[in-house]
This record gives C-alpha cells, structure tokens and sequence, in this order.
C-alpha cells in the first residue's frame, strides 16, 4: 500500500511539474497576500501579537486557495474513474495527502522565511517550539484541507465553497498554533506551552482518523 | 392532541413566570425569586437562554448520530431526519446567540467579547452554515446525503475542542470557566426550589416543542420527495 500511494505520490508530483499550476499559483498569492498587509500598515510597526495574527491568516488563505487542487484536477480531467479502478481509497488519500503536506510546508516555509525578513516584530525566542508549532500545525492543516477538498471536488468543484467548508473545521487548529505563536515570540518554555501542544497533537490525530475512516464514502458512490 | 394543549399551558406558563415574577431579597412568596449576586435581575433569562444552548446541542448530536445511520444504511429517511434536526439546530444556534449577547451586554457590559463561549457558538453557527451552503450546491439526492453527513461527522469531530478545551485556555467570563472563581450560580445552582422547578420545566417544554418541530419538519421532507418522485414519473414515462 505504501508503495502504490508513493506511486500516486510520484503522479501527482510530474503533472505538477509539468504544468507547475499549483506552485505558480501559490507563490504569487503569497507575494500578493503579503505585500497587501505590508501596504495597509505602511509606516506603523504593529504588534507581536498581531504579527502572530497575520502570519496564520496568511497561511491559511494561502492553503484555501492552493490545495483543492488535489481532487478538483481529477474530477477536472476525467480521471476519477480509472483512479477508483487502480487503487483502493486509503491508497488515493494518502497519496493526496503526501503530496498536499509536501506542498503546505514548501509555501508555509517561504511564508515564514518572507515574514522573518520583513516584519520587525516576528522574532522568535524558543525556536525549538515554534519548529514543533510549524510541523505540528502543517500536518493538521494538510488532513484537513484534503479531506475538505475530496468533498469538494465531488460537489462539483465549487471554488467558493472550500474556505467556508474548511474554516469551522480548522478554527481550533488555528488559535491554538496562534497562541503557541505568540509563545514562540515570548519565549515561553514547553512545559507552560504543554497543554496547547497536546491539543495541537490531539487534533492531528482525530483529523487523521476520521479523514481515513470517513474518505471511502466520499471516493465511493 | 391533548399534550398538544398541554404543552401549550406549559410554555405559555414559563414565559408568564419567567417573565413576571418579581425578583426579591428574601423571597416568601411561592412565586417570589430569589437575588443572586452576579446575576441579579439578569436571573430571569436563564429560563430561555439555557433551553435554546441545550437544544443547539441536542440538535447537533442528532443531525450527527443520524448522519452516521444514513452513512451505514443508505436510506433517504435517515437523511430527511438529520437534515430537519440541523434546520432546527440553526434556527436555536440563533436564538441562543442573541439572547446570550444580550445577557452579556448587561452582565459583562458589551454584546460581543469572544469569550471561549461566545467562540464556541460562533463556530457551530459556521458548521450549520456550511452544511446549508453545502447542501444547496448539489443536486443528486444521494450524493447530497453522503457529502453532507461526511461533513457533519467531520465537524463534530471538532466540536470537544470547542466545547471542552477553548474554554480551558482562553479566559472566559462565562460560568465554567477556567478563571471562574464562584464557580458560577448556573453550577452550583444557588437557585430556590420555585425557580429550580421553572428552570426545568423551561428545558423539558422546550425539548418537547424540539422534538414535535423535528417530527413535522422531517416527515414534511419525506412527504415532499416522495410528491415530487410521483409528479416525475408520469412525465419521463410521456417523454421516453
């Protein structure tokens, strides 16, 4: 199984470089999503606490408008059928999956490095938990948003309807990895930051399950 | 019929009560409320804000228990069910929202404040408009069914996080929270036994007035398709 949906993995990943749609895309709307919060504060320094803020919205935009991609472009294509021929669901959803959380920490990471440059206030003191924030928040960020874009793509690939869809189901995600944010910045230890981590893990794995348990319904029908 | 008009008296006498019944020192009366400190004369739209949070909840829990039957069994039925209870669940979300923002506007001085609570319900509110949102966007009966009861799980998944951890790491002003001292008068229930016995007489009125709505809300969704089944036949039939 881990074989074929490194296979999927590898599909995903030449059509992608071939047409290089989704990393094109991504890369611009994170320069425009940016330079707009960079525009509207203009000579004012902001706060910590908002720079922490912004660095998730930033995020999460980004992840909204780049990571449907996964499914729509099956259903877009016509390729849906042949792919329930060849593999189970397990198998197409992780292959998804790998491919989604290779993406989310590509742009994450150019998002954190743009922000570290040009923000005065984004200095992180305990980077170690930052680190542990990034990854722990990219995973729950990619199962979520490639089980909400499975739903998508088979309701017929509504483009407006995947932030809506996705952000009652990420909201938890998001204030928790704000608030480990803002930790970072001040340099709170892990065992003050203990409770959130465990919530941020705790929600990884729920999303994970359920994203698995719940994926043969959506492939199937 | 006759619990009809006897829910009828029911709420028609809470409201009376909960509405009219004067709010005094040391209560004598039978139907004289006590002074709660920290509540105050604010005490009396507990008899309608706790009804409408618990009825959100309890029509949350449906429309999920009866997502995951219509995911095991496939019948239309069970999806007509978890649909009317979510319509239900929007309609109280609502109500629960505004009457706790005027609570809060004369309890902790302002309408909004993104108390873990408030949070919370902000969020369910969101969940319910997205599984409408998704619901109007597809047009196959049993496709609709599928994609909206994965996506209620989905989200209720979510929910212990709000429910039980929002509250536990954002400071709240609301009764159970993390920084909440007293304990609250809403938990340890300072109440006398006339506004006790209002209280629940409050909650079971409006669970059965929930549940009475559910029935005709769900059995009007069965009816209407199967109508528009029949009205589809005969013109397919001339058709083909």
């Amino acid at each position: 199984m881990i074989i074929e949906s490194y296979a999927l993995f590898k599909k995903d990943f030449h059509s992608e470089l071939r047409t290089r749609y989704a990393i094109n895309s991504l890369a611009m709307f994170i320069i425009v999503a940016i330079s707009v919060i960079l525009f509207s504060i203009g000579n004012e320094t902001i706060t910590e606490s908002l720079t922490g803020g912004l660095f998730w919205v930033v995020i999460f935009f980004t992840a909204m408008s780049g990571l449907a991609r996964a499914f729509v472009s099956e259903e877009e294509r016509g390729t849906t059928l042949t792919l329930q021929l060849i593999a189970s669901p397990t198998t197409v959803f992780s292959g998804k999956l790998i491919f989604n959380l290779i993406l989310v920490f590509c742009m994450n990471l150019v998002i954190a490095i743009l922000y570290s440059a040009l923000f005065e206030k984004f200095v992180v003191q305990n980077f170690l938990l930052f680190l542990l924030t990034f990854i722990l928040g990219n995973i729950g960020l990619a199962v979520a948003s490639t089980i909400i874009a499975a739903i998508i793509a088979k309701a017929g690939a509504k483009g407006t309807l995947y932030p809506v869809l996705s952000f009652p189901i990420l909201l938890p995600l998001i204030l928790t990895c704000v608030q480990l944010t803002l930790f970072s910045f001040d340099g709170t230890s892990f065992e003050e930051a203990q409770f959130e981590l465990a919530i941020v893990v705790g929600y990884d794995v729920i999303m994970l399950t359920a994203s698995f348990m719940l994926f043969d319904f959506i492939w199937k029908d | 019929m006759i619990w009809k008009i006897f829910l009828f008296l029911l709420l028609a006498f809470v409201s009376i009560a909960g509405i009219a019944f004067p709010i005094v020192e040391k209560p004598s009366a039978w139907y004289e409320f006590p002074f709660i400190p920290g509540l105050e004369e604010n005490a009396k739209i507990i008899f309608f804000h706790v009804p409408t949070a618990w009825l959100t909840v309890i029509a949350f829990l449906m429309s999920t228990i009866f997502s995951f039957r219509y995911l095991k069994n496939k019948n239309l039925d069970e999806d007509a069910k978890a649909h009317s209870a979510a319509q239900l669940g929007m309609i109280f979300c609502i109500l629960a929202t505004v009457t706790g923002a005027v609570w809060a506007k004369f309890a902790w001085g302002q309408f909004w404040s993104w108390d873990p609570r408030q949070t919370s319900i902000f969020a369910i509110l969101l969940i319910y408009g997205a599984l409408f949102a998704l619901r109007s966007s597809i047009e196959s009966e049993d496709k609709r069914a599928t994609l909206s009861a994965v996506y209620s799980l989905i989200a209720f998944v979510t929910v212990p996080f709000f429910i039980f951890i929002m509250p536990r790491i954002m400071k709240g002003l609301h009764p159970g929270s993390a920084d909440d001292s007293n304990a609250g008068p809403v938990v340890d229930f300072q109440m006398n036994s006339n506004m006790q016995l209002i209280f629940f007489l409050s909650l079971i009125g409006f669970t059965i007035l929930y549940f009475w709505m559910w029935r005709v809300g769900y059995r009007s969704i069965i009816i209407k398709d199967k109508i528009e089944k029949q009205l589809m036949i005969p013109t397919s039939g001339q058709g083909g």
